[in-house]
């Protein structure tokens, strides 16, 4: 059967060949960036198994080496045979292994590139010990015994189970450190803190009265008791955390003596079951999430910086919600619709297409330099010379990035108000309501749905904002978070961090390159994660709403 | 007002096929009393004074005089375009909110021209009702549709509340089918009860005037039938202003009939003269359709 080509044209059937395709093509082009970050960065939770090999060097030298297999690739040989190895004649392509060998503190360095062709003699070990230690990144290598300072407690075998319970004993020591350290001696610090400035501020203000300073020295030494006391506490805890080591051999046979206040956790790859390494995966997952970062960001959790950005969009939304509101309803219900409205209308859509590097200046220039050192100058002055709010800060940062969204809350807002129908105005003035009663009754429950989906795009817009970011508050590493127990409980002043910033951190400033890839991915893979369960929870807000107001369709 | 709430059990509440009776209607019973209508007995509820009013540069209504009588059914008719909704709003000022509008002449309500400076919109339209050609619910539940102008008047007792949604939705003949599903949402009712519903909202604030432009355009017979013994009860309590494009409605519902044309009222008379014996010429030839 011959259909001509042009009644094939005409019945429309190309189009919807080429609508498809198009729609096939991004849904391919999103899914597969997501599996790729996904399978790049959710690897790196597993347990992988660490083999026992040797290797030959350049110079034929042959010594022992202990690893995981991280990734490979072929190399040319003439590349290979220039930078000295001895290469076959016939070969033209040579893999070549990367390997995480750790103990960075013995061989300078976590990560080893080694010919695949001189790996020899692998083996993997059951016995082999993966420690991921606070400092120096993870130990290889094989436990030896287990000692309380320079008593004997546990050697071979036996040495296993002891040295898994004593971790468990240190990191609970640890967690109650930590703890006072973060909790109550922040608390302290921060309660010091203002101590020192109403002190100062009773001096400026010229009422620093023997009374006042009395009552101020009172209070200071009732926080130092508490301090004394907590140190007292920190001092016999740390005693306790010391008080084990454990005796490592790494890949030659060198023995090392390990802190046990220094391990994280310890593991033995190689003897795992799947169920093992999966409940494995899982705890360090829930690591990477819930926990703060350690070792230059390369090691630990990301919470923080998901903290810091779930925070700074919350905000942002909290602003630029009732500002865009406001603008539109001015725009869309009280402006006379003239030549005026038609341009602040245009200015308005431009703005969002304005690159956000410049609103990060904007901030910069006239939130934190203008209006946030003359907060200072007015509210503060007792913290001078150093700035509270007169520097980069949540507050800044979130009322920055409104700025920047707020042209998509006016727009989606005004579309919302012109599709209500005038039927529905009138009903309401017919009854006798004031143009306000109506619009506050009636018009904005209405166009509700609307200006949920500007605060949705606002929110998929602010979350995956860097660039201003970084000159309005956002930092590699945050001391504390922007919100805790201590008075005001919420830290507008304060720096934060931010997943996005994060990526750009860890992936481009890290000393640790290797170390540092698979957390870009992964922690590209949460910020999607995070911006996805954003934009969901608005989105369901919106479907909400929208059932309630449904059927405008009079 | 008891009275209109007793008329209440006389309503048909659905009809079955079996009895097509109630799909006509007594003319006679509905409409006129014994007595012989005549406009110079009746008390006024609104004067319109030389009423001139223009879309811009657009005239629509020419300079109309008329006296619609309290607490009977006046019923506007003429040609689309004639400016019969544009009269009807000019009572509650619904066309104020017309850009470009401009208008001229005097409405008294009370001897008080409703166009006088001095006038509170909001409060005339609480005095001056309207019902709206298509239903236009609020996307509310039903009680708060009807509840609405009492919060706007800031009555918010949940007592009175309750008391008023009751009684406006038994005025409009709507209580019987909604009374167990009072926080569902207006638009799920059809049409012609969305039409009552409406009503009901406006009887709620318990105007003076009731205003109704086509009220029964859009609704099938059955409907259109409960809106007009609606209005026959109405009228005990209400002065009501209807446009209509149905002739039989007019005739039916009506006490007094203005005949519209081009933005002149053409002839204004008790219906059933008017309908009977008209006085001029281009009503006659409307009436007997020769045009329109
Ligand atoms: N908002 C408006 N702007 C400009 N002109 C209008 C407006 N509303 C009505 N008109 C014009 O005024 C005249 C009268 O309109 P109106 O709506 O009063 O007619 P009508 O008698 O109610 O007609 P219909 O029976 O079709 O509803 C018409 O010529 C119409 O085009
Ligand atoms: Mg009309």
């Amino acid at each position: 059967m011959r259909v001509s080509v042009k009644k094939w044209f005409n019945n429309g059937d190309p189009y919807v060949w080429i609508n498809a395709g198009a729609v096939a093509i991004s849904m391919v082009m999103v899914f597969g960036l997501l599996a790729l970050i996904a399978s790049r960065g959710l690897v790196h939770f597993w347990a992988h198994d660490v083999v026992q090999a040797e290797v030959e060097a350049k110079n034929g030298q042959v010594y022992p080496i202990i690893g995981e297999l991280v990734e490979s690739e072929m190399v040319s040989a003439v590349q290979l045979r220039d930078a000295g190895y001895t290469v076959p004649d016939n070969a033209e392509y040579m893999q070549r292994n990367l390997m995480k060998i750790g103990n960075r503190d013995i061989t300078g360095a976590d990560f080893r590139w080694v010919l695949d062709a001189s790996l020899t003699k692998r083996s993997y070990p059951e016995d082999i010990v993966v420690m991921e230690r606070r400092e120096w990144g993870n130990f290889y290598g094989y436990l030896k015994q287990v000692k309380e300072g320079d008593v004997l407690i546990a050697e071979g075998r036996a040495a296993w189970d002891e040295f898994q319970a004593r971790i468990d004993r240190a990191l609970d020591i640890y967690t109650e450190i930590h703890d006072i350290e973060k909790g109550e001696i922040g608390a302290i610090n921060s309660g010091m803190e203002r101590l020192r400035l109403k002190q100062r501020g009773y001096e400026l203000k010229g009422t620093a009265t023997a009374e006042n300073l009395l009552a101020i020295k009172e209070d200071r030494a009732l926080l130092d008791a508490t301090y004394q006391q907590l140190q007292a506490q920190l001092i016999g805890l740390y005693e306790k955390i010391n008080r084990d080591q454990v005796v490592v051999a790494n890949m030659d046979g060198t023995e090392i003596n390990v802190d046990l206040a220094k391990i994280v956790r310890a593991y033995k790859p190689n003897a795992m079951s799947i169920a093992d390494k999966i409940g494995f995966y899982i705890s360090k997952f829930y690591e990477f999430v819930s926990d703060e970062p350690r070792e230059a960001n390369t090691e630990g959790g990301i919470f923080p910086a998901i903290f810091g950005t779930v925070l700074m969009v919350i905000i942002m939304s909290i602003i630029v919600t009732p500002f865009g509101v406001v603008a539109a309803v001015y725009l869309r219900e009280y402006a006379n619709q003239g030549a005026i409205t038609r341009i602040i209308r245009i200015a308005v859509n431009n703005l969002a297409g304005v690159p956000s590097i410049v609103y990060g200046v904007f901030g910069l220039g006239f939130f934190i330099y203008f209006v946030g050192s003359g907060i200072d100058q007015a509210l503060f002055p007792e913290a001078l010379p150093s700035p509270t709010f007169g520097t980069g800060g949540l507050l800044w940062a979130s009322i920055t990035l409104a700025i920047l969204t707020l042209p998509v809350v006016i727009v989606a807002t005004e579309e919302g108000l012109s599709r209500i129908p005038r039927s529905i105005r009138e009903g309401s003035l017919a009854l006798g309501a004031t143009k306000a009663e109506t619009l506050w009754r009636v018009i904005l429950p209405m166009a509700s749905p609307a200006m949920m989906t500007g605060v949705i795009l606002a929110i998929a817009r602010a979350a995956g904002e860097v660039a201003p970011l970084m000159l309005v508050g956002v930092v590699k590493l945050a001391p504390s978070l922007p919100l805790d127990g201590n008075y005001p409980y919420l830290h507008l002043d304060q720096k934060f961090m931010h997943l996005g910033f994060h990526i750009y951190d860890v992936g481009f400033q890290s000393p640790n390159v290797e170390a540092a890839r698979p957390l870009v991915y992964a922690t590209s893979f949460l910020l999607v994660v995070v911006i996805a369960l954003l934009n969901l929870s608005a989105v369901s807000i919106r479907n909400r709403l929208r059932e309630k107001y449904k059927a405008l369709e009079m | 007002m008891t009275e209109s709430m007793n008329n209440q059990n006389e309503l048909p509440e659905s009809v079955s096929a079996s009895s097509p009776r109630t799909h006509s209607i007594d003319i006679s019973s509905l409409t006129r009393g014994d007595h012989q209508l005549n406009i110079e007995n009746e008390k006024i509820a609104l004067n319109v004074n030389d009423l001139r009013l223009s879309y811009g540069e657009k005239e629509a209504l020419h300079g109309v005089n008329m006296k619609i009588p309290q607490k009977r059914v006046t019923a506007f008719i003429g040609p689309s375009g004639c400016g019969k909704s544009t009269l009807l709003r000019c009572f509650n000022r619904m066309n104020d909110l017309v850009d470009g509008v401009n208008i001229q002449g005097q409405v008294l309500l009370e001897d008080q021209n409703i166009y006088d400076r001095k006038v509170e919109v909001a409060d005339l339209r609480r005095r001056v009702g309207m019902v709206f050609q298509k239903p236009n619910p609020f996307p509310k539940s039903i009680y708060e549709n009807v509840a609405y102008g009492l919060r706007i008047q800031g009555i918010n007792k949940k007592r009175v509340l309750d008391e008023t949604v009751e009684w406006s939705l038994r005025s409009a003949a709507l209580w019987d089918e909604v009374k167990d599903r009072l926080n569902d949402s207006a638009l799920g009712l059809s049409g012609g009860q969305q039409q009552r519903l409406v009503i009901a909202r406006t009887v709620a604030v318990k105007p003076e005037v009731l205003l109704l432009d086509e009220p029964a355009s859009a609704l099938d017979p059955l409907s259109t039938l409960k809106i007009e013994e609606l209005i026959h009860q109405l009228k005990d309590d209400y002065t009501i202003v209807i446009v209509t494009h149905n002739m039989q409605q007019a005739a039916r519902v009506s006490d007094y009939t203005a005949f519209m044309y081009m933005g002149d009222l053409v002839e204004f008379g008790d219906t059933d003269s008017l309908f009977t014996n008209p006085v001029k010429q281009q009503t006659e030839d409307y009436i007997t359709g020769r045009y329109g």
